[in-house]
């Protein structure tokens, strides 16, 4: 009998947790915040579906029902990778300046 | 375009660059690094998805121009925003990240034949289960970082929000939802699907209000992960690995985060989540014999000469130096003690500030070393050492009562040990309690003097002493 293709996701997802629970012990403390802003921009990764989404209107009828919710998801998941990854630079930056300033 | 198998190679590829920026995050040095590793990885996702699509329509043009938008309206916020008001600004970039999750949903359940999961009404059982779970989380995460949103920037009262049959409401609908889903397994009917998540929107909302403010570090990163498993969920209906991968590691940092904040308060999981806390009335009885004990106080003329005179001086700052922006007032006196041969090091506890490692982003803000910046566990001895603990918005995480009192709602809770240093300026508005709502005994001890103003007038003034 085969295996489902579901298990091997279910694998990938559960040996990703755990790489995660690694990873995330081994951040130093004071990025934390940067940590935070970093993993909401990553997780908006769901913008893949939500092209998918809109991408599913046909040539005639960009817009019908269900790539309306697409466009949103995409304009929600842009404001998050954008705003996620440059804040989270904004904020790394500082901890360069002044180690730079310091030495 | 792209064949699904050389897709899924390179979505397992962004996959990985997303687990390198955050081991990127070990250190400071190697944070931009990792930054730029997730950024790739994004692309990599973004680009690959339109070539597996692979039909340049309008459609395309309009995904673009979204896209566009999205991104200028984040640029945007990401530059405009005072690194005081990360905690509202991570809040509301959570309910975003629930609502496209919601969104995306949706969209795959009014046409799976596009995400390849069968036809209206004969959509795929594992489709839809995972679906419904990934709307549901995403929809709670939406509503409950709403009411965090609206908490943290103020526009909400952060005190609980408490009910009878508040848990037995909320547990009801928990479960409800999981009938809904069964029951939606089964017919397959619409309302059912839009019932579930309009039960979770309301979840969300239930979920968070009792919640008080002084527990807010918690909820953010709790938030966080429920976030990361909404995108997880919508990865297995996607079939996608760099979404399932992603969902997991946002969804697991979250969780170490909030268990992270919880022992750093002592408080357990699911005594913050039933909520409740900082609503006591304990305040109340101890305002009496608070008048009775004798208090110093002194002037930024008394606190620049102590400090002049000490060989080692620990800074301790908390929420109430975010509120009064006086981080750069504090590193500019910092910067004229250091003229003067005094030693200078930064205490940071753990839930100082609204959410984990705020502190460290402001003081970075000011410009202050990082390497002079330490955890409570690595500084807490030098306490005994030293010869000025010079504490400024914080409050309840200098409380010896922690130590001492176990009736205290706060014993237990690990707390520097500020009053061990030869002696202690506590800058502070006046004796009112923390958000724990008890009486700090250190503004007591014969070793502490109070500075009654606000922090960055008080630093300024002491600034100018310092010359």
């Amino acid at each position: 009998m085969e295996i489902d293709p579901f298990i091997f996701r279910l694998s990938i997802f559960i040996l990703s947790i755990f790489i995660g629970y690694y990873v995330v012990w081994s951040v130093t403390p004071s990025l934390h915040t940067p940590l935070m802003s970093v993993t909401n921009a990553i997780s908006s990764v769901i913008i893949v579906g939500a092209i998918i989404a809109a991408l599913a209107g046909s040539s005639s009828n960009v817009f019908d029902i269900s790539s309306i919710f697409g466009f949103l998801a995409i304009v929600l998941a842009a404001i998050n990778i954008f705003g996620g990854f440059l804040v989270t630079q904004r904020m790394l930056q500082m901890y360069k300046k002044k180690k730079e300033k310091n030495k | 375009m792209i064949t699904p198998n050389l897709s899924a190679i390179f979505y397992l590829i962004s996959g990985i660059l997303f687990i390198l920026a955050l081991r990127g995050l070990s250190s400071p040095d190697t944070s931009r690094q990792g930054n730029y590793f997730g950024i790739a990885g994004m692309i990599i996702a973004i680009v690959v998805t339109f070539l597996s699509i692979g039909s340049f329509s309008t459609s395309l043009a309009y995904v673009v121009i979204f896209l566009i938008i999205g991104g200028a309206i984040g640029a945007f916020i990401a530059f405009k925003i005072p690194m005081t008001a990360m905690p509202e600004l991570v809040a509301g970039f959570h309910s975003l990240v629930g609502l496209a999750a919601v969104f995306v949903a949706i969209a795959a359940f009014l046409n799976p034949e596009s995400f390849n999961l069968g036809v209206i009404g004969g959509i795929k059982l594992a489709s839809l289960i995972e679906m419904s779970i990934g709307a549901a989380v995403g929809a709670i995460t939406f509503s409950g970082s709403i009411i965090a949103f609206l908490k943290l920037r103020g526009i909400m009262s952060g005190s609980p929000i408490i009910f009878t049959g508040q848990h037995f409401l909320n547990l009801t609908l928990g479960i409800g939802i999981f009938i809904l889903i069964f029951y939606l397994c089964k017919t397959q009917s619409a309302n059912i699907f839009w019932t579930v998540i309009i039960i979770s929107f309301l979840v969300g909302i239930l979920l968070i209000i009792p919640i008080g403010g002084a527990d807010m570090p918690v909820v953010i990163s709790m938030l966080n992960s429920y976030s990361g498993w909404a995108a997880a969920g919508i990865g297995f209906t996607l079939e996608n690995t760099a979404l399932i991968i992603t969902g997991a590691l946002v969804g697991s940092s979250g969780a170490i985060l909030s268990y992270i904040m919880c022992k750093a308060m002592n408080r357990s999981f699911v005594s913050v989540i039933l909520g409740g806390f900082g609503a006591d009335s304990s305040a109340e009885d101890k305002k009496e014999e608070k008048d009775q004990k004798p208090v110093k106080s002194g002037n930024a003329e008394d606190a620049a000469f102590l400090m002049k005179n000490a060989s080692s001086v620990i800074i301790v700052p908390g929420y109430g130096m975010a509120v009064a922006q006086a981080q750069h007032a504090l590193r500019e006196m910092v910067d004229k003690l250091k003229k003067n041969d005094i030693k200078v090091t930064y205490a940071i506890h753990p839930v100082a500030g609204r959410m984990p490692g705020h502190m460290n982003v402001l003081l970075a803000e000011a410009n202050v070393p990082y390497d002079e910046v330490f955890e409570l566990e690595d500084i807490n001895n030098d306490f005994a050492n030293s010869d000025v603990a010079f504490v400024i918005g914080a409050n309840d995480v200098t409380n010896p009562v922690a130590k001492t009192d176990p009736k205290s709602p706060i014993f237990g809770m690990p707390v520097l040990d500020v009053e061990k240093c030869k002696s202690v300026l506590f800058v502070k508005r006046s004796l009112s309690p923390g958000y724990a709502g008890i009486d700090n005994e250190l503004f007591y001890k014969e070793n502490t003097l109070m500075l009654f103003a606000d922090a960055k007038k008080m630093t300024e003034d002491i600034v100018k002493n310092l010359d």
